[in-house]
């Protein structure tokens, strides 16, 4: 399983003030990889996963909120979350599956049938 | 299989967080013993409140704490990582976990009674209306 930061692609330069790459875990289960991003501000709702080929794209947007007053401080971006991985064979792309909980988004990528362990009973 | 290493994903990260370092920044304070992870605050002041956000994604109610005592607001907590399920083998490592803590020091008096916390989407919304006493008042002027 190999990813693709586009975000390195000098064609790409420009537009990263645009988006902000979300931190991720990415680990290896025996029937599945299961990626963890933070996207807080993110709902269930605002929301885009795509597959498009083999290129996974997870985009949040956050909650535009108008919030009155002053600004003293303001350290969170505004900018949408976007991040494009390739996921490649070894994965089952029709049967991935998201949920979001309290900004923290969780993928289940399921490891398609010939890369999964497979118990071989032996006979005699 | 492979993924790439981590080490060019994370200078593209630095690079992005010194692009957004802000001068004010300095006005709040980190506490040293926190392992690395400094949730980011927005304050925002009107004439009746101050609202504090923290982005505290993917946290437990019980695990964050929030207290107001002389004029300054905490937020901590302890965001832990679940182990024992990345037994076969991790390929990313990019979230923070750990104990984290930041304080804001409120500029003018605070009613600590109306002081509400509600946590929503990784969001901790804290409103911390004023005193009576230190809201701006109009004072008509009077001509004679």
């Amino acid at each position: 399983m190999t990813t693709t930061l586009k975000h390195n692609m000098p064609e790409q330069t420009a537009s990263r003030m645009e988006s902000v790459l979300p931190p991720v875990n990415i680990w290896e289960e025996k029937e599945a990889y299961v990626l963890e991003a933070d996207m807080p501000g993110v709902s269930k709702d605002s929301l885009e996963i795509t597959i498009e080929g083999s290129e996974l794209t997870l985009v949040g947007h956050r909650r535009s909120e108008t919030t009155p007053g002053q600004v003293l401080l303001k350290e969170q971006r505004q900018a949408d979350y976007r991040r494009v991985f390739e996921i490649d064979p070894a994965i089952n792309s029709a049967g991935i599956s998201a949920h979001i909980n309290q900004g923290l988004l969780t993928l289940t990528l399921p490891k398609s049938e010939q890369v999964k362990p497979r118990k071989i009973a032996v006979n005699g | 299989m492979t993924w790439p290493s981590l080490g060019r994903l994370s200078d593209l990260r630095n690079e992005i967080d010194r692009l957004f370092d802000l001068p004010l920044a300095g006005w709040t304070e980190t506490s040293p013993w926190m392992s690395g992870w400094t949730p980011a605050l927005d304050v925002y002041e009107d004439k009746d409140q101050f609202v504090v956000k923290a982005e505290l994604p993917g946290m437990k109610k019980d695990e964050i704490e929030v207290t107001f005592q002389n004029g300054s607001l905490t937020i901590s907590g302890e965001r832990r990582s679940e182990e024992e399920r990345k037994e076969e083998g991790v390929y990313r490592s990019e979230r923070y976990f750990g104990r984290f803590q930041r304080t804001v020091d409120l500029p003018t008096a605070v009613a600590e009674d109306k002081v509400k916390a509600e946590y929503r989407d990784g969001i901790l919304n804290i409103t911390l209306p004023k005193t009576e006493q230190a809201k701006p008042k109009q004072i008509s002027v009077s001509v004679k």
